[in-house]
């Protein structure tokens, strides 16, 4: 076991965690965060992305260990974040998802693009999809929902 | 239809985004049981081996169980009734053979995952080789070592279909076209893979399984057999399902052996899936080889079509339909929605040491029409005419409806020819040919190929029963019930795994009762709560369980016209349920206040009239052979013949679904399923080495269409409501995900026409572009 201590969320949290467990199954065996899903556990799929230091990145990649000292947020984190309301609500409204598998990390990357202003067109937004899988809308959906939050955002740097 | 902006027509947003958006569905991974301990599977690294022996070691005792230490577990067995089928016992865990890569041969428990896989690692197997057979053309008469020993050859069933005289037709031909075809091996892949967990419940005295399955009541039907338990004692539920698509409308070894566990030990037990077990273990699909000729005349009309099928099952018979519909559905949607005169098919369903095959979505229709329009299309281009005007000639015609094809399917209604051309238009087809006359600068060939097709849909207990299935509930169900306040509950026997159905079966409601959606839950995948239902797959749910809603609610719609008559003192005749409220001629009472006095002031109930709003009802449209959705797919392709690679530019379908209740759902279920044909078409692959051994375990190997290589799907609609159903409506799931193959492919061919070079295999890769390139120019 090794103690670490790490920011889930805005809370302070510390734990005793055996070096082989991943970010991912610490969040959702050990903090009942289990917005964060697992498609492939080998980096493929996307569907375990959160934010770690505020970047997303591969929950089922990660290390428990590898995460001390660090800031993890994950879907359950965003209360109050305006890009990933605005990203919420044209999910909602364009019918971005179907069976909800892919819908979180999907937001939590689709929040980076926009973040990053890499969301301007169809072909920036597809591109900055190409690491999370989503089998049951055929994309379009998903696609023209970010576009349109993005709108919202206009030129000025969003506020995150 | 009449339409209060949520009901039958409206594209009402759903009910379950709020959840899924917050992170707060709840899959079978994210249910907690205090005490639950996990579950590893020993698995079979062979294709084809016979058990010597398994060791355990002393300190595992007690946590690792073969098949000898759970007694009650019976083999799975389907039961076919035609003729000529073979049906091989299934051990869920293996005893003296295994007969694919990933079969279960011991459960390990221990109280975490990555522990119980050390347990599972530590037990050792004794292994004596055999050889695989993995060709089933070649091997389906005999092999060496069979796959099931006693029967000699490897053959589940084969079948012969023929109508019309097809050697009067090859005699007659102008033109023959003779062709071999390939859709290789693929996974259904949801994005989540399957998962159980199990616990007994000692006060109701049952064992409770919460599985990802698409059908929660067959699912127990099964357990009662295999494990020799009164259903009365299991329950099962499918919570959020992370995507079906066919494979998890099956049951599996899995779900059986953590019932027996949950029963052996005092504990909750869970089993989740990994990507490489999801790979190796849940049915595999597709997998089919052709040897297709069509006798055409000189202006390009088919005369017929004779049709060698062979269908790779690999080794067992996945409950309850086992390996025989694939075959058989792709004989009779061969001939696809043509006046073809002449047909015939032979059809070969072949045991093999791969994993079992199951349904995914559009089950043997996407190799049916693969065939079928990659031949219309080399028809054409024999007679020298462009595709779609050989299309054009045997289409059946909207005055010809009701239509039985020369393969057997009843299609009802429509205007075929008019959804090519309406296909047509969305990819602007006369700027693509005018495109293809000047050279790309890139040096890329474009082309533009089309598919059309007709969809069986929500087929019923006639259709299961011509297939020889054993269990042929073609019926939905629904329980109706306005509580005490008025709002409504409807309990249904299929399961919603992201179509939307707690959504479009609200509006059904909704439209019955005219009350507002807000108001009515709807609750599925859970065999405590709904009567039996055979659940969700098929393209069935919203025609059956939609009719059911509609039959359930009018029940109950008529009951509170009969009390809301009572209160108003007026003429049950003269009231009108709608908004809320039932009204009369001289005034109105709200739906709440009837419920009050159905439940909670029984003197306000007329005479005869007894409490409760409770209504339960089934439903099955008279015509259970199925309602036939159709449409053209077409695509537009640049293929690069230097180094294969296909960009998709554009994909149009123009589809007729009859009445949609939420055009926004049917859009949704459409652009998905193309995106799954896509990969189909392009991209997803599992190959098997002369060994046996899967090569696709992971999906780095295993490649799904992303974001990026995909265009936009464009959709256009065309309305023929059947009329064999409630509103009109046809099934329309599957759909999607049958033509990209063909028109992909016929659009691949347009691209290299020049070069000669055609692909009939899938998936279309660089490799096996450059590969037809090659042998175009060597034949050349």
């Amino acid at each position: 076991m090794t103690a670490i201590r790490l920011q889930i969320n805005g809370a302070a949290v510390a734990d005793d965690v055996p070096p082989r467990l991943s970010l991912a199954d610490f969040l959702r065996e050990r903090r009942n965060l289990t917005g964060t899903h697992l498609g492939c556990e080998h980096g493929v799929c996307g569907a375990c992305t959160l934010l770690v230091d505020g970047e997303p990145a591969r929950s089922c990649l990660m290390l428990a260990v590898a995460c001390d000292e660090r800031e993890i947020r994950t879907i359950e984190g965003f209360a109050g974040d305006q890009v990933i309301e605005a990203l919420r609500r044209n999910f909602h409204q364009h019918h971005a998802l179907q069976c909800g598998y892919c819908t979180p990390a999907m937001l939590i990357t689709a929040r980076d693009l926009i973040l990053r202003r890499r969301a301007g067109s169809e072909r920036d937004i597809r591109e900055g999809l190409a690491g999370n899988i989503c089998r049951c809308t055929g994309y379009t959906n998903i696609v023209t929902a970010i576009a349109e939050a993005a709108k919202e955002f206009g030129k000025e740097p969003a506020n995150a | 239809m009449p339409d209060e902006g949520f009901g039958v027509g409206a594209s009402l947003l759903r009910r379950e985004d709020d959840r899924h958006l917050h992170g707060r569905g709840q899959f079978v991974a994210d249910i907690k049981l205090p005490g639950t301990i996990e579950v590893a599977f020993v698995r079979s690294p062979h294709a084809h081996a016979r058990i010597i022996g398994i060791s355990v070691p002393p300190e595992a005792r007690g946590r690792v169980f073969t098949a000898a230490d759970l007694p009650r577990v019976k083999p799975i067995r389907v039961v076919s009734h035609s003729s000529g089928a073979k049906s091989p016992p299934w051990p869920p865990l293996a005893t003296d053979k295994v007969r694919y890569v990933g079969e279960a041969i011991a459960a390990c428990v221990a109280p975490s995952r990555g522990e119980a896989e050390d347990l599972a690692n530590a037990v050792a197997v004794d292994f004596e080789i055999l050889d695989a057979v993995i060709d089933a053309p070649r091997d389906m008469r005999g092999s060496r070592h069979p796959v099931h020993e006693q029967w000699g050859d490897n053959l589940y069933i084969e079948h012969a279909l023929e109508n019309g005289d097809i050697d009067a037709a090859a005699r007659s031909a102008g033109v023959t076209v003779t062709r071999e075809f390939r859709m290789q091996r693929q996974s259904g892949a949801p994005l989540e893979c399957r998962g159980v967990l199990a616990c007994r419940d000692h006060r109701l005295d049952e064992v409770v399984l919460y599985t990802s399955t698409q059908t929660p009541h067959t699912v127990r039907v099964a357990l009662a057999e295999i494990l020799d338990l009164e259903e009365r004692r299991i329950r099962v539920v499918a919570p959020d399902v992370g995507g079906g698509f066919g494979p998890k409308a099956r049951l599996y070894p899995e779900e059986i052996i953590l019932a027996a566990l949950a029963l052996e030990l005092d504990h909750p037990v869970r089993w989740i899936e990994d990507r490489n077990e999801h790979l190796l273990t849940t049915a595999h699909t597709r997998d089919h080889h052709y040897k297709v000729s069509a006798y055409a005349d000189r202006q390009g009309r088919i005369l017929g079509v004779d049709a060698e099928i062979t269908v790779d099952a690999g080794a067992y018979g996945l409950w309850p339909q086992g390996p025989y519909h694939e075959a058989g559905m792709v004989a009779r949607a061969l001939p696809g929605p043509y006046t073809i005169p002449n047909y015939r098919a032979r059809h070969y369903t072949v045991a093999t040491n791969k994993t079992p095959l199951g349904p995914y979505r559009g089950v043997g229709r996407p190799g049916a029409c693969f065939v079928i329009e990659r031949l219309v299309d080399e028809v054409a281009r024999a007679v020298g005419r462009e595709p779609n005007e050989v299309r054009a000639l045997h289409l059946v015609r909207p005055e010809q409806m009701p239509f039985t094809t020369i393969g057997g399917m009843r299609l009802d209604s429509g205007d075929y020819a008019a959804s090519v051309q309406l296909c047509a238009q969305l990819l602007d087809m006369p700027a693509i040919r005018a495109r293809q006359q000047w050279a790309e600068p890139d040096g890329r060939r474009i082309g533009i190929g089309f598919a059309t097709f007709a969809e069986q849909t929500a087929h019923g207990a006639a259709e299961f029963a011509a297939r020889g299935a054993s269990i042929i509930p073609g019926f939905e169900s629904c329980t109706a019930r306005i509580l005490t306040d008025g709002s409504v509950v409807l309990m249904v026997g299929i399961q919603s795994h992201g179509q939307g159905l707690e959504t479009a079966l609200s509006q059904v409601a909704a439209e019955e009762l005219g009350i507002d959606p807000v108001r009515i839950s709807v609750r599925h995948g859970d065999t405590e709560s709904t009567a039996f239902g055979f659940g969700t797959f098929a393209s069935r749910s919203m025609v059956m369980s939609g009719g059911a809603v509609a039959r359930a609610s009018r029940m109950l719609r008529d009951k509170l016209c009969r009390i809301g008559a009572h209160l108003l003192q007026c003429d049950v005749a003269e009231t009108r349920c709608a908004g809320g409220l039932v009204s009369g001629p001289q005034g109105s009472v709200t739906i709440a206040e009837i419920a009050k006095v159905a439940h909670l002031r029984m003197d306000g109930l007329p005479q005869g009239v007894d409490p409760l709003l409770d209504a339960t009802a089934t439903y099955e449209p008279a015509i259970s052979t199925g309602v036939y959705s159709y449409a053209t797919h077409g695509a537009v392709v640049a293929v690069d013949p230097e180094t294969g690679f296909i960009e998709l530019l554009d994909f149009a379908v123009a589809e007729d679904c009859g009445t949609m209740v939420n055009p926004m759902l049917v859009e949704g279920q459409i652009r998905g399923g193309v995106v799954q044909g896509i990969g189909t078409a392009l991209y997803e692959e599992i190959p098997y080495d002369e060994t046996g051994q899967p090569l696709a375990g992971t999906l780095a190997d295993y490649l799904m269409p992303g974001a990026a290589e995909l265009p936009a799907i464009k959709i256009g609609h065309l309305h023929t409501p059947t009329p064999h159903t409630e509103y009109g409506m046809k099934g329309m799931g599957e759909g999607g995900a049958v033509a990209p193959p063909a028109a992909i492919a016929n659009a691949v061919r347009d691209a290299l026409s020049a070069m000669g070079a055609e692909v009939n295999e899938t998936p279309i890769t660089p490799r096996r572009v450059m590969a037809a390139i090659r042998n175009a120019r060597e034949v050349g």
